[in-house]
Formats: structure tokens, sequence, C-alpha cells
């Protein structure tokens, strides 16, 4: 008879962990809502959390956009950087028009166009306002020019370069210039602006976890006599860590949502002044919103980075409360 | 069912909560612990449910040795031991179903499994009527009762008591021991710490007497010794 028992309920130890699929997935979801209730519960304090979450994750992404934004336009810039080769006085037209006709059948060349000597004349004429004094002259004093657009795998700012140094020793060229200083610089400064706010991001991502740690810190400490019964019979760390990981995961969550909310507020605010600027500039630029990507990469680190402040609350202040 | 092998237990400081225990208690047994405040009534049944580990000797409950076991095995354990307290440690937000399907859902069963249990274990206390109401409203008795229909919903075959009858009146005490006697009947194994040694007595169980943490006095019908 004793025997009997003792082999029963070593069995049960045993077979424990075999929760079936179905039961497990109810519960997960069953917990994820009633952690949801919970926090619906206490509207206004969950709230102030959530908004302060959407806050911290709305500056880097919004920076995000404005600098998305800027890459478009100095994208734009980037596909006209282009090759000015001056040729030689003594060179005519026609041996130029020779030398265009080769180069455009160069692999790393994709446009290649003619200023011949009389039209560099006559652009020079209409734009400088000189054409008094260039009438006076005997000899154009203007080379031909050619135009050259690279090739798109060539756009780079050093494959140009090497481009350039490539025309510059050909025959018949006086030199050749790249337009490409100030793109190099535009870059450079994109780059810092880059890395600016990835610092920012971090700092708010730890400022984020920060305020889910104290959140749910908090939240244990109400439900102190919960987690204490719970032990009591018997129930495992995960199962009293689910509930608080679900509130994390709610927080950042929630919180990134509404970082999505004000991030498009203000991108809506922006829309008018920015049209005027770019009308201005005869530009036809417009103001890009968040995409679908950036949105879901704006929900899944909102998430994560609660999952990761919950955790770190639950690792430790849920060790601290043990049944007496 | 539960066996002290020389089981001692020092608190850090130096104080001893028992020392050098060594019995045997029989599946199917129910087992008064008797004992003045401080005798080590408490520090037993706490280091079988494993609210704390023995500092020394062997101790084993339900086959399972429990100086060896792993710290995450620990809920497994206390799954199959049922505990009542004096204070009867319910949680007053939730409704007198929800504290006893507890134990029902910590261990995974299913939404319809975890009802019927419930109800089972709250009409055997006789409080199935006051499924949806919450502790405060209830009497002390009753809530002892609630406590009960907790500790053994999960039929577990060791049921640990701590002063359960502490702030009851004598027929309420009654009642309660009642309620035990009814579980032993069906295998339950039983352990009960109390003071009230008037209840023990008309029992005729066996009981076992602490003093100072050492085991003093272990008779096997402690009515004929008085």
């Amino acid at each position: 008879m004793r025997d009997a028992i003792l082999r029963k309920s070593s069995a049960k130890l045993s077979s424990r962990r075999q929760l079936r699929p179905g039961i497990w997935l109810t519960r997960h979801l069953q917990v994820a809502l009633s952690s949801l209730g919970r926090l619906a519960r206490a509207p206004f304090a969950s709230l102030m959390t959530m908004a302060v979450i959407g806050i911290a994750l709305a500056l880097p992404s919004g920076l995000l956009i404005v600098l998305d934004n800027v890459r478009t336009l100095s994208g734009s810039w980037d596909g006209a950087a282009t090759l000015s080769i001056y040729m030689k006085q003594t060179v005519s037209d026609a041996q130029t028009a020779e030398l265009a006709q080769k180069l455009r059948l160069d692999s790393g060349i994709s446009e290649v166009s003619v200023i011949v000597r009389h039209e560099a004349l006559e652009e020079f004429r209409q734009l400088s306002g000189f054409s008094e004094i260039l009438n006076t002259l005997e000899e154009n004093p203007l080379p031909a020019v050619m135009v050259i657009k690279p090739d798109e795998s060539h756009s780079t700012p050093q494959q140009a370069q090497l481009l350039a140094d490539r025309l510059n020793a050909m025959d018949g060229v006086e030199f050749a210039q790249l337009d490409l200083q100030w793109v190099t610089r535009f870059h450079a400064i994109t780059t810092i602006a880059d890395r600016i706010v990835w610092v920012v991001a971090s700092l708010l991502g730890l400022a984020v976890i920060l305020v889910i740690v104290n959140t749910i810190r908090l939240e244990i400490q109400s439900r102190h006599a919960e987690i204490e019964i719970s032990k009591l019979i018997g129930a495992t760390d995960s199962f009293i860590r689910r509930p608080f990981l679900y509130s994390g995961a709610w927080y950042g969550l929630i919180g990134g949502l509404i970082s999505w909310l004000l991030v498009t507020v203000s991108l809506w605010l922006l829309e008018a002044p920015v049209a005027h600027l770019a009308g201005l500039y005869q530009s036809e630029f417009e103001l890009s919103g968040m995409d679908v990507a950036t949105f879901s990469m704006l929900l899944a680190s909102g998430t994560l980075l609660g999952l990761v402040g919950s955790w770190i609350a639950v690792g430790r202040h849920l060790n601290s409360i043990e049944p007496s | 069912m539960i066996s002290f092998d020389n089981v001692s237990k020092r608190y850090p400081g130096g104080y001893d909560g028992i020392s050098n225990i060594t019995l045997q208690i029989d599946p199917g047994e129910m087992v008064f612990l008797t004992g003045h405040s401080g005798a080590g009534k408490s520090t037993m049944l706490r280091l079988i449910a494993l609210l704390e580990r023995s500092t020394r000797g062997q101790l084993r409950v339900a086959g399972r040795n429990l100086t060896r076991l792993e710290r995450r095995q620990i809920p497994y354990h206390r799954r199959e031991v049922g505990m009542i307290f004096q204070d009867h440690r319910l949680l007053h937000d939730r409704t007198v179903f929800d504290n006893v399907a507890m134990p029902l859902i910590v261990a995974g069963l299913g939404h319809n499994e975890v009802s019927r249990r419930v109800r089972a274990a709250l009409d055997k206390v006789g409080l199935l009527k006051r499924e949806r109401a919450y502790p405060v409203t209830l009497s002390g008795g009753e809530q002892q009762r609630v406590g009960i229909a907790r500790a053994v919903v999960s039929k577990p075959p060791v049921v640990l008591a701590d002063e359960p009858t502490g702030n009851l009146d004598a027929e309420l005490s009654r009642e309660i021991m009642a309620l035990f006697q009814s579980f032993n009947q069906v295998g339950v194994t039983l352990l009960i710490a109390t003071h009230d040694l008037e209840l023990v007595r008309r029992l005729g169980k066996r009981t076992l007497v602490l003093s100072g943490g050492k085991l003093i006095q272990d008779q096997k019908n402690f009515s004929t010794h008085a």
C-alpha cells in the first residue's frame, strides 16, 4: 500500500511537464489578456508610463525619419554627380566628338554629352552677362567640355575619383574635374548625424528599460501576497514571471504605438512648411512619413525593451519574495 | 510518507529550530504536533513543505529526498503538499472560487477540469454557495474552510496544517477537525500542528510533542496516555 502510493506520487512528479499544447497556448493568451486588463484597471497610471515610453521612442524614430528624408534629398544630388572634362585648346571639335564616342563605350560611363567650343562660348555669354567684352575677343578662349555621368556602379566618390584620374591621363584632355567634394562632405555630415541619432536612440532605449524596470518593480511589490501564495502552492518561477513579462511587453508595445502617433502628428505639422521651402527651390521634394517596415521595427523594439526591462525587474525582485 | 532521520534546522545566529529529530509517518496517518510556541512545530512543517531547508540529517517526503532536491524541483514538490495556515493566507482581491482554483491553475489543468474540481472541493467544505463571494465577506471559520479547500483541491497525498483552529471557537474547531478526519478516511496523510490539547485528546490520534526543538514524546493514542 505504502509503496504503491510512493510510486504513484513519484510518477506524477516525473510527468509534470507534459502540458498539452492547446492548454499551454490558452494559458499564455489568458495571462497576456489579464495583464492587459490589469493595466486597463489603472488607466491613468498605465498611460503615464506608456506616454513616457512613447516620448522616449518618438525622439529617435522622428530623427531617423528626418535623416532618411535628408538622405533621399542627397540621393537625387548623388545621381547628378558628374565629371567635367576640359579639352586642350588645340583639340578640334571633331577630335572631341571622336573621343566622346570612344568614351560612350567605356563600361564605367553611362552618359557623355559634349559642349563644343562655340556652344561653350554661347553658354558663357548668356550666363555671365559679359557678352560685350566677349564680342571684342578675336578667338574663342574656351575649351570644349565633355560632361560625363559615371555608371551607377561607379558613382561612389572613390570610384569616380579613379575614373577622373584615368580620364586625366588621356590624350587631348587638359584636366578632368570631379564635382564630388561637396557630396563627400555632405555624406560625412549625414554620417555624423546618423551616429548622433543612434547614440540618442541608445540612451533613450536605456531610459525606457529603466522606466519599465521601476514600473514592474512597483507592480511586483503590490502583488507581494499573490506571489508568495503562488510560490506556496507550487507555482514555478516561470509561471510567476509570466504576467510581469507580459505587462512589460504591453507597456513597450503601447508605448511604441504612442510614439508612432507622436511622430505622425509631428510630420503632419511639418508637411506644409517643408512643401513651401521645397517650392522656393523649385523642388518636388515631399516629406515621406513612417513606412511599414519602420513602424514594425518601432513596435518590435518597444516590445523588446519592455520585455528586457520587466525581465530585469523580475530577476532582481522575484527571488527576494519567499513564502514564510 | 514522511520520514525524519536525525534532522536539524539551525538558523543563522545559532538558534536551533529543531534538533536531531527522527520519526516516521506512514501513508494515511493523521498525526498531531503539539508543544509550546517556539517548540519547533512550525519549523517541522516548513521543512516538509520545503519553505526552508534542513541544515542536517535526511528528510524524505513521498519517496523524495528533500535534502537533495534541486531548487527548480521545489514547486513540483509543493504541489504534493497541501498547506493550511492559521491566518488562511487567502487573496482578498479574488473570489472564493478563484482562490481555491489557484493550485490547479498553477499545475496547468484545463478550464473544465478546474471548475469541476473546485466545485467538488467547495462542496466538501460546505461553501459551494459562496463561490462568487470575496473572502472579506466570509466569517473566520468560512475563510479557514476556503483555505482548506485550496489545500486539498489538487488532491495532494500530504496535507499540513499550522494551527488551523487557532482563531476559532470550540464549535468551529470541531467542524474543521471533522473535515480533516474525512480527508484522512480517503487516504490523505495529515500532519496538524496545534496547541489545543483538549481537541487532540478527544480525537485520540498519534501525537508528537515537541519541546525546545526536540521530540520529547511520540504517543500512538494520546487520549489513553492522558
